[in-house]
């Protein structure tokens, strides 16, 4: 075998030191380390292993996480209005207990959006396989760790077995090279990414990120990236963990320590691609090329830089595509080459697993610093988690998003799938910072346009969609 | 797990690309504990308008198509999130299975754990059936998982390839977790080596 043959990439090494054995030349059975719950994903998945006589095989291994279903009202108490969310969250708990699982339940001061937890208790570690019952779980990437969402079916079968019947995937590097330019993040980034590949320009592959501009992202900003490639179709995202991310880890509750912190780098320095491992598909990007980037329509690739115009669809060749912008500015009430500035909001969002942290927060806080929300603009900042909301007072960010008219509410998913009752009416217009822009995602005709946090607040300020670098503060 | 071994019915076309599960299956309909009920979400916003009335102009309202067996699908069909409410409501609307040129990655995973068959066929293939299903009278197909092809009214035959294992689990409706338990030694083993290797990723319970 040629030294190129045996080369290979850290999804590759990653997969192989999982592998329990082999099913047949497309499946292996794979090892999670962990797996992580939530109250909608989950409840079928218990019922059917207590159907089934069965246990959970590694309970210590399992962490549940309340964040769907749950109001963010700035008072948080254990009452939910709505019956059926209270019920799966009641439903969660009992099967949590009942099975010894560790879980970060509403009224815990841990308690936030599964993929901002996560991380933040040093759950997810470099090296790890990671599953759980959401498709950001590619979010654990940013720290060596292989995520991955599945469905309900797999989640039982985690719990019954610890092990995934998994199909390897194929390998994509993207490469960013060069520097951000001001008011440019990393949500601009992978917005840039997913626009250029397109939604399902992914599929079918784990995504290695790697360049001096990712690099040079802190990690909240690689999470980002990982987190949102999932809208690419991917299935997966890695990057090879360095001393950022070791920075990260250390002292949290669930990272190593002592000895066992001391060999944990050690085997950490192993966990990246080999020089001439090999990629299906190496892109390239050059971060000094992207600008802030707002989406138009319904899809995350829908996507234009905010000085930009709406497209026309008249200027679209393929008729399959041109009836698919014109559905989308349809059911989005934009006409044809309007500029996205021109665009008039009625809501602003911050918040998600995509943008919730407190990176995030400040971001968002330096464009408020000594503004007003625009007077028709109802404007919310949804923290990543309750230890993000709790980091952002320490800061005082509280008080510039509230003396800017913000709402500075409790942590949960809340408006980014609107699962709880924080939603948008019908026809309602909303800067965002998730990481969907689906007909009816944050509410049935309302209209999501996804952007960075930083140009969420410089639109509730203009009243409409706005460039931050021109607002200013970023 | 429902068995699949040949389903003859009616197939509705559904052109539209990047078609997402939270369009399949609107989040009101995730808050239940059960797999029950959910036949009524699916497409819940293209089949009903908010008055909860069907809207005549959506293919699976229109008579011809009420009982369809089939979708047949524009590209990167279930994208999105990773709920599997949208499978079991297509399995209780009586889809068995959906023909695209490509889907979501989860979705189709999904799809085969719930005795539902993705069958991707090339775009030209799709857009052959797409135009044939457009027309009620020809929209019947036959779609045989032993014989890995799906058959036209005129009696034409479009192959697909399908993952082995997959297929085996359908054709036999075969419980998963029940074929990975036999494995239940080899992954006492492996955690076992896995852990002396890597000590910092034995889990913990709090406390310990
Ligand atoms: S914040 Fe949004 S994308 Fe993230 S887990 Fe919650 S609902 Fe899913």
């Amino acid at each position: 075998m040629s030294a190129g043959a045996a080369a290979l990439t850290l999804y590759d090494k990653i997969v192989a030191a999982h592998t329990v054995r082999r099913i047949d030349e497309a499946h292996v059975l794979l090892y999670i380390d962990r797996h992580i719950l939530n109250e909608y994903t989950s409840p079928q998945a218990f019922s059917g292993l207590a159907t089934a006589g069965r246990r959970v095989r590694r309970p210590a291994a399992n962490f549940g996480v309340v964040d769907h279903v749950n109001p963010t009202l700035p008072a948080r108490t254990a009452y939910i209005a709505d019956s059926q969310a209270a019920r799966q969250v009641e439903y969660f708990g009992e099967n949590c207990r009942a099975e010894g699982i560790e879980m970060f339940g509403l009224l815990d001061a841990r308690q936030g959006i599964e993929h901002v937890v996560v991380p933040e208790q040093g759950i997810a570690l470099p090296g790890m396989v990671i599953a759980c019952g959401d498709s950001h779980t590619t979010t654990y990437g940013a720290l060596g760790a292989l995520g991955f969402g599945i469905g309900t079916s797999d989640v039982e079968h985690v719990l019954a077995t610890q092990c995934i019947v998994y199909r390897p995937l194929r390998n994509m590097r993207i490469r960013i090279d060069g520097e951000l330019a001001p008011g440019v993040s990393a949500k601009d980034l992978i917005m840039a990414i997913i626009r250029r590949i397109g939604v399902a320009g992914a599929t079918g592959y784990a995504v290695e990120f790697a360049g001096e501009a990712v690099q040079r992202l802190d990690v909240a900003g690689r999470m980002t990236l990982c987190n949102m490639i999932v809208e690419a179709g991917a299935r997966g995202a890695v990057m090879a963990p360095d001393e950022a991310v070791a920075a990260f880890l250390q002292g949290r509750p669930h990272a190593p320590r002592g000895a066992n912190w001391l060999a944990a780098q050690a085997d950490w320095q192993g966990l990246r691609s080999d020089d001439d491992a090999w990629f299906e598909q190496d892109l390239q990007l050059d971060a000094a090329d992207v600008a802030p980037l707002v989406t138009w329509g319904t899809s995350p690739d829908q996507s234009v830089p905010i000085t930009a115009m709406a497209p026309d669809p008249r200027e679209e060749p393929n008729p399959e595509r041109r009836r698919a912008m014109e559905q989308a500015l349809a059911y989005m009430g934009i006409a044809a080459g309007a500029p996205m500035q021109s665009l008039r909001i009625d809501r602003a969002f911050i918040g998600s697993c995509t943008n919730g942290r407190l990176e995030d927060l400040r971001a968002a806080a330096q464009v408020l610093a000594g503004r007003k929300v625009a007077p028709h603009v109802r404007a919310m900042i949804v923290p990543g988690s309750s230890q993000v909301r709790r980091d952002a007072e320490r800061e005082g960010l509280h008080q510039i998003f509230t003396d800017a008219g913000f709402e500075w509410r409790q942590s949960g998913c809340s408006m980014c799938l609107a699962m709880n009752d924080d939603v948008l009416g019908p026809g309602e217009r909303c800067a965002s910072s998730t990481n969907r822009n689906f007909e009816g995602r944050q509410g049935r005709g309302g209209r999501t346009h996804l952007m960075s946090p930083a140009m969420v607040a410089a639109a509730a300020v203009a009243g409409y969609l706005a460039d931050v670098r021109s607002v200013g503060g970023a | 797990m429902a068995v699949f071994t040949s389903v003859s019915g009616v197939a509705a076309p559904l052109p539209q690309a990047n078609l997402d599960t939270d369009v399949i299956m609107p989040k009101q309909f995730l808050k239940g504990i059960t797999r029950d009920d959910l036949a009524r979400g699916v497409f819940f916003d293209l089949r009903f308008d908010a008055h909860g009335a069907e809207r005549t102009e959506f293919v699976l309202n229109q008579p011809a198509y009420r009982q369809s067996r089939f979708l047949v699908v524009g590209p990167n069909f279930g994208c999105g999130s990773s709920r599997e409410h949208a499978v079991w409501g297509l399995s209780q609307l009586g889809i068995r299975a959906i023909i695209g040129s490509s889907f979501g990655s989860i979705f189709q995973d999904n799809c085969y754990r719930n005795g539902l068959l993705p069958i991707c066929l090339l775009p030209h293939e799709v857009q052959r059936l797409l135009v044939l299903c457009a027309d009620a009278d020809c929209a019947q197909l036959r779609v045989d998982l032993l014989e890995q092809m799906v058959e036209l009214p005129d009696g034409s035959r479009i192959a697909f390839s399908i993952d082995a294992l997959r297929r085996e689990d359908l054709l036999n409706g075969r419980d998963a977790i029940a074929s990975t338990l036999q494995f239940a030694a080899e992954i006492d083993a492996f955690e076992h080596s896995h852990w002396r290797q890597h000590p910092w990723l034995a889990p913990k319970l709090a406390g310990e």
